[in-house]
């Protein structure tokens, strides 16, 4: 079994409305899997139930064959990162000081970290070269350099998965391939897996090994991107028009969404 | 620097300045009493002079210990509720503690009763009660999450508003005589510590072993509970353990020295300024510097007036708030 993570039949309700229903995938060790649907699919909340940090209304999840609710908060952070959508930068940390809180699940009760922690610190903001600004504030970072300290922070957390929710949403297309070669390579080399939600089916489709199309909290599909990027589905469940067709830069499915305007006219009004 | 150095160096730097603020308050006073000689009395040689040891031993170590006990756990429990509740106007009194403890220290003036245990026992009860009502009230209106920052606030602020107008009833209720009295316990007063009381001070250590134990939860927690719970802290276990221990001992402080004003508030954030965010560090910081800080406003607060004393609490904000402007702009400059 290669399962690191098993979900069956979870759903989520907030009082009486229904956030997810019926859910179930399982995702490989050092998988790509890429979480895509529209606004308000429950994409973030399922990303919250596979780290622990929601509570389901019916089903289970499994880590490691193991459910979920037996691991303690501190356990359960010794594998698993997240690289949240929002970052909360009110009071004036360091990149270094916030990357190095990444070890906080491995440490002791003083919660003092020794050498080996500084030097995973450090080894973690090269990996995502934020090195030369480790003395700076989280506040005085701009868009990309503030992903990258967070990603480092997750990555010097050791994790066997890494969790990222809409990692490249504010980025412009350098700095989101930037990331996405970042998550590539760091799963290339330590077999790490990696759950990501994304907006941008693109990259979705260039990155992802496979993909789970959400919508209004029901699976669509599971499958490897080509299968899932599939123009009806897609149409339906974002419901705008869609072209999908090869990209031209490798075998990837390429998607492009397409505005009224260069629609045919008698397709316009619809 | 090593984190664990630096805290050591920090400690040890503010551990000297408390013990020499302290040499320097019990030696002033009306009674004579050189620094030398104050020093000398402290280690038991040089006994001269009964009167001035009895001065030394009876009345004024024991003021400067309750001084730095105040200021202490004042100055670590602003620190506390400013990480909790997110808010950087937050203060030890935040959650209703100065409402209730006000309110039930009153009532105990008003009946007569004697400033020990009396008045302490009334104030203590009284600011228990408030708590307990507020903390229910932000966990009943969010159900799920529990404790959340915004009804926590809210509802300390609230019931503050409200105990203050029960107080101004109060006090408009009263007849001369015991307005004072009230006055003076409102705005803060050292004046009235008796030593048996001293042993109850002992009460604030362990929680100030647990609040810095707790130090690295607490910065991770200024990232948002949910990244706080992402990196392996149990939030709920760790606001709720913060929460019961800094009401308690702040209400245990304020029960015996009324409420004495500011020093929660401008400490924590002048630390901020020159330590930086980590709450490693700014733990014993505030306890000592907290605790320098009100042994130094308690001085004055004896020396200045010609006759007789004023309440501590006009001297914490009279140099408090300068002193923080004025670092407030030197940093910024």
């Amino acid at each position: 079994m290669n399962h690191i993570l098993d979900i069956n039949n979870i759903s989520l309700k907030y009082s009486d409305k229904l956030i997810l229903q019926d859910i179930s995938f399982a995702v490989a060790k050092g998988e790509f899997f890429v979480i895509i649907g529209p606004n308000g699919a429950g994409k973030t909340s399922l990303l919250k139930i596979l780290a622990g940090l929601e509570k389901i209304s019916h089903g289970c999840v499994k880590v490691r064959g193991k459910n979920i609710r037996d691991y303690s908060r501190r356990t359960l952070s010794q594998f698993m990162a997240i690289v949240p959508q929002q970052i909360e930068i009110g009071f004036p940390f360091s990149v270094a000081e916030t990357v190095i809180m990444g070890r906080t699940p491995h440490l002791g009760i003083l919660g003092m970290e020794g050498k080996d922690d500084f030097h995973m610190a450090r080894e973690a903001m090269e990996f995502t070269d934020v090195a030369h600004l480790a003395d700076r504030k989280l506040h005085q970072l701009s868009g990309g350099e503030l992903q990258r300290a967070v990603i480092a922070r997750a990555i010097c957390q050791q994790p066997e998965v890494i969790l990222l929710d809409e990692p490249t949403t504010a980025l412009d297309p350098a700095h989101q391939l930037k990331i996405m070669d970042l998550m590539e390579k760091f799963r290339r080399e330590h077999g790490t897996t990696i759950i990501m939600v994304s907006h941008d089916l693109n990259l979705a489709s260039m990155y992802g090994d496979r993909l789970l199309l959400l919508k209004e909290g029901r699976v669509v599909k599971t499958g490897a991107p080509g299968s899932v990027l599939n123009k009806l589905l897609l149409e339906e469940s974002y419901g705008c028009r869609m072209q999908v067709d090869e990209s031209p830069v490798g075998q990837v499915a390429r998607v492009t969404p397409i505005p009224a305007k260069f629609l045919p006219v008698h397709e316009q009004n619809q | 620097m090593p984190i664990g150095r630096k805290i050591v160096l920090i400690t040890l730097l503010l551990g000297m300045v408390l013990i020499l603020i302290s040499i320097i308050a019990i030696s002033a006073g009306s009674a004579g009493g050189h620094f030398w000689e104050t020093l000398a009395i402290l280690k038991g040689k040089g006994v001269s002079d009964h009167a001035t040891a009895t001065i030394i031993w009876q009345i004024r170590l024991p003021r400067v210990l309750l001084a730095a006990a105040v200021g202490g756990t004042l100055a670590l429990g602003g620190l506390v509720f400013q990480a909790l509740l997110r808010n950087p106007l937050a203060e030890p009194y935040i959650l209703g503690i100065s409402g209730g403890s006000a309110i039930g220290a009153i009532m105990a003036m008003l009946l007569g009763l004697s400033y020990f245990p009396g008045v302490a026992l009334f104030s203590f009860t009284g600011s228990l009660l408030v708590l307990a009502f507020v903390t229910a009230l932000a966990g009943t209106t969010l159900g799920s999450s529990m404790l959340s920052r915004d009804s926590l606030l809210l509802g300390g602020v609230m019931m503050n508003a409200f105990c203050a107008a029960v107080i101004m009833f109060l006090i408009s209720m009263t007849r001369t005589f015991q307005v004072q009295h009230i006055l003076y316990w409102l705005m803060g007063d050292l004046s009235r510590l008796q030593n048996n009381q001293l042993p109850i001070l002992l009460v604030v250590l362990p929680c100030f072993v647990v609040i810095f134990i707790l130090g690295r939860p607490m910065n991770l927690l200024l990232l948002g509970r949910e990244t706080a719970a992402a990196m392996g802290i149990n939030v709920k276990n760790t606001v709720l353990l913060l929460l019961v221990i800094t009401s308690l001992m702040v209400s245990i402080i304020v029960s015996l020295s009324g409420l004495v004003g500011f020093v929660g508030l401008v400490i924590p954030h002048i630390f901020r300024l020159l330590l930086g965010p980590d709450h490693r560090l700014l733990v014993p910081a505030c306890i000592l510097g907290g605790g320098s800080y009100l042994i130094i406003c308690d001085l004055l607060a004896r020396i200045l007036p010609a006759s007789g004393e004023m309440p501590v609490g006009i001297i914490t904000a009279l140099v408090g708030a300068p002193l923080f402007i004025l670092l407030l702009v030197r940093r910024t400059a």
